[in-house]
């Protein structure tokens, strides 16, 4: 490891923040001692990012202080926090594509030469990279990195930049299970010998048991309190989280007799937008009754597969069957075998934003009987009953049937999306991360809803990034790695490990 | 020598060398603005307005550097103030772009009215075919030294775009705004400067369309060659070498018309005037949907 300067311990004072009429954090305390490794809890919207961007002097904090070891220091700009080695690795990565990996990281240095001596830097960055747990390929251009290198990559800047204060903000989604632990455990051992302290934002209980010593849980922008990781539960965690709040009973799995085949997917190809095949002799096949769960790390070409699906992308090559018949994804193949879907960020991807909920709830039927006569003569009055019939019945938050459907909460948009989707007929229905960014209570509506389903008989196809999600929906797992299935299994004869071997390529 | 194959070859690399240089300066200039993840599509207008004043200038001076000079200057103000603008919430460049356009061909059709008749000092061409007895070769390489500049300069930007400090920020605020940001680069600041710097460059481009032989100011001077260069940056994919070879053929391929109506074919004469228009067109169809054009794009530009 660099010698010189140790772990700096961190502690934040009173912290407030108000964007308007939502006072986003409120007076929270956060204390991170040298050299530990420190889990930051709570739900979406509950204060995490805002509190850590007040840290890192992205937001100017409306009352509090920090304190660098114990003394008051002022963080304006990104830049303060960067000169008091505070860093951050964002989730969404700030490496920049066109650019190198060595381009990255010196370009990053404060005090880069205004001309750049690629032969001095290059063997000063070898040198750098020899002490270092992991390594980056230095040559390759940044877009050409996987996830997981990418990530190492933002963590080797920050040490290269000397900044021994690490801010992680869920560093691990982007991660296969083994890649997530291997590095987890390395800054774990970092931050033991005193090199770093750790502070991640997290949403895995697994992950915070695992390789965290301390926790700090914010719940609606405020503290909820905090303690030892390795000795509180996860009820103890996920009650400090969730607060009062009621959380729908989880429906139950509902034990079938085996079912025949509904969806098959036979031999599909697709190409991503530069032409290159990203889905590759996909075959799988879903039975009535059952939720096939795809796992695998993101860009393995799930989404490629959800919106070949659902007629977003076209199909190169191959064939899709619904209970013998070929099906294409059209607008009149949806309607005539009853397939729905639930695409992940739905306000994107399955709602038009600036149209009201009601528009947005009739998207599926408003060119039939009530709302449309004669197939194209519309009229608002039964749409907007059925509307209103269904935001009662599934519980959508909003104004009105009439407010725009973007001035809804996520939770919200899913539920009102997911009363389009489910309130018909489902023969089949394909999910994608339906739950990505959603609160405790539209997490579990939202699973038993699809679990409802199931058990009405429809074969669900559930893609997830979230192998805990896959773990309580599926029946079967299936692994996708570049581009193909990879492992099948029932959901009983597997365990996590075995499928994270399969989604890292093993 | 009156081999009208050869006749046709050299005027067109003649062409390739008087008239890519306004083209070359236009799209390098371009390029800078671009890399750092702005579009200015007002060049066209600094263009013109740094004709006019290139003239102007050397008019009133009787030194034509004089004038490339305050040339420069005219596209550096014209440059930061669409920089400026475009630092303003929810501007569009490309909105903007097209307003200075207009703006800057007005400003010069405004104050350039005085300098349509007289007769400024104009650059002095390198005679570098004077070795040769072939008149038409001699006059095809009488080169201004505009055009050895722009070179120069395209070659000092590919290198400094891969090896300074400033090229690396550029091209990081043009990629990812939020890495220039995260590291505490002042992305509004480096687009203002970048965008000021290629308006620099648009105008020593028009002081050439002024400024070389025969060295006159009209309203009709540019006939649209700043908007070309700009769609020249895309063909040349943002590499500033590329761009000088995009220029060089694009003046070779307007020699074509004219030359081949010299040596007595006047079939197609339209036709092939519009010739580097249509290969251009052809090109960029053929090069644009390849992978590695995707990949050159600066990821922060509107036009995606």
């Amino acid at each position: 490891m660099i010698e010189g300067k140790r772990a700096p311990s961190l502690e934040a004072v009173g912290m407030t923040k108000v964007f308007g009429p939502l006072v986003a954090l409120d007076h929270v305390p956060l204390k991170v001692e040298a050299g530990s490794f420190h889990a930051l809890l709570g739900e979406n919207g509950a204060g995490k990012s805002t509190l850590v961007k007040c840290i890192m002097g992205f937001y100017s904090a409306d009352d509090g202080a920090v304190l660098l070891n114990g003394e008051e220091v002022s963080i304006k700009s990104p830049r303060d926090a960067r000169a008091l080695g505070i860093g951050m690795v964002y989730q969404h990565f700030t490496l920049v594509p066109s650019l190198t990996a060595a381009e990255n990281l010196v370009i990053s240095r404060a005090d880069a030469p205004a001309v750049i001596d690629w032969a001095k830097e290059r063997k000063a960055l070898e040198a750098f990279m020899e002490q270092m747990p992991f390594r980056v390929p230095l040559n390759a251009q940044v877009s050409s990195l996987s996830a997981g290198e990418k990530q190492k990559l933002e963590i080797l800047k920050l040490l290269y930049l000397d900044q021994r204060f690490m801010i992680l903000d869920e560093p691990t989604s982007v991660l296969t299970p083994g890649e997530a632990d291997e590095m987890l455990g390395l800054l774990g051992q970092m931050a033991k010998k005193g090199d770093i302290t750790v502070l991640m934002i997290s949403h895995k209980f697994r992950e915070v048991k695992a390789f965290c010593d301390h926790f700090t849980v914010l719940r609606r922008g405020k503290y909820t309190g905090s303690g030892d990781a390795k000795s509180a539960t996860i009820g103890d965690m996920s009650a400090m989280m969730i607060g009062d709040t009621a959380v729908r009973e989880r429906a139950q799995r509902v034990t079938q007799p085996a079912k025949p085949d509904v969806l098959e997917l036979a031999g599909i190809f697709a190409e991503d937008n530069e032409g290159l095949p990203v889905v590759k002799a996909l075959n799988l096949k879903v039975k009535a009754g059952e939720i096939v769960g795809i796992a695998g790390v993101s860009g393995n070409g799930q989404s490629a597969l959800v919106e070949v699906l659902s007629g977003q992308r076209p199909m190169a090559d191959g064939a899709i069957f619904i209970k013998g018949k070929e099906f294409s994804p059209t607008r009149k193949g949806f309607d005539q075998y009853k397939v729905f879907g639930l695409p992940e960020e739905p306000l994107k991807n399955a709602a038009v934003p600036k149209m009201s909920v009601a528009e947005n709830i009739a998207f599926r039927s408003f060119d039939k009987p009530p709302v449309a006569k004669l197939g194209w003569w519309m009229s608002p009055g039964p749409m907007r009953e059925k509307a209103r019939e269904l935001i009662a019945k599934y519980r959508v938050k909003t104004q009105g049937p009439d407010a725009p459907i973007e001035t809804l909460s996520g939770g919200n948009v899913q539920r009102a999306i997911l009363a389009r989707e489910l309130s018909g007929d489902v023969d089949v229905l394909i999910v994608a991360n339906p739950c990505f960014g959603l609160d405790f209570a539209s997490v579990a509506e939202i699973r038993s809803q699809i679990m409802d389903q199931r058990n009405r008989g429809a074969a669900v196809l559930l893609v997830s990034e979230d192998l805990d999600e896959i773990l309580e929906l599926a029946d079967r797992v299936a692994v996708m790695s570049g581009g193909t299935i990879t492992y099948v299994s029932p959901i009983e004869d597997t365990d996590r490990n075995t499928i994270g071997q399969h989604m890292a390529g093993h | 020598m009156d081999n009208p194959v050869l006749t046709v070859l050299i005027a067109m690399l003649g062409g390739a060398i008087r008239v890519s240089t306004p083209f070359m300066f236009v799209a390098l200039g371009e390029t800078l603005t671009e890399k750092s993840g702005r579009i200015n599509l007002g060049l066209e207008g600094t263009l013109v307005l740094g004709a006019m004043v290139a003239y102007a200038v050397s008019y009133l001076t009787g030194n034509a550097w004089l004038g490339v000079l305050a040339a420069g200057g005219a596209g550096t103000v014209l440059g930061a103030l669409h920089g400026y603008i475009c630092k303003l919430p929810r501007v569009n460049d490309v909105a903007v772009g097209i307003a200075m356009m207009s703006f800057g061909t007005g400003l010069a059709f405004f104050f350039g009215k005085p300098f349509i008749q007289p007769q400024a000092p104009h650059l002095e061409a390198i005679p570098l075919g004077a070795w040769s007895d072939n008149p038409a070769l001699a006059q095809a390489l009488e080169v201004n030294p505009l055009f050895f500049v722009g070179i120069i300069l395209a070659i000092f930007l590919g290198w400094a775009f891969k090896n300074t400090r400033w090229g690396l920020i550029i091209r990081m605020t043009g990629d990812s705004a939020a890495s220039a940001k995260a590291m505490g680069v002042s992305v509004d600041l480096v687009r203002f400067l970048a965008t000021a710097a290629g308006g620099f460059l648009a105008g020593i481009g028009g002081a050439f369309l002024s400024l070389s032989y025969p060295g006159i100011w009209n309203q009709g001077l540019s006939s649209g060659q700043g908007l070309m260069a700009v769609a020249l940056v895309i063909f040349a994919r943002w590499d500033p070498v590329r761009a000088i070879m995009a220029a060089l053929f694009f003046g070779a391929a307007g020699a074509i018309g004219p030359s081949l109506q010299a040596v007595g074919i006047t079939q197609g004469y339209y036709f092939f005037n519009a010739a580097p228009y249509i290969l251009t067109l052809i090109i960029m169809i053929i090069s644009a949907g390849s992978k590695s054009a995707a990949r050159d794009v600066p990821g922060e530009l509107t036009m995606k």
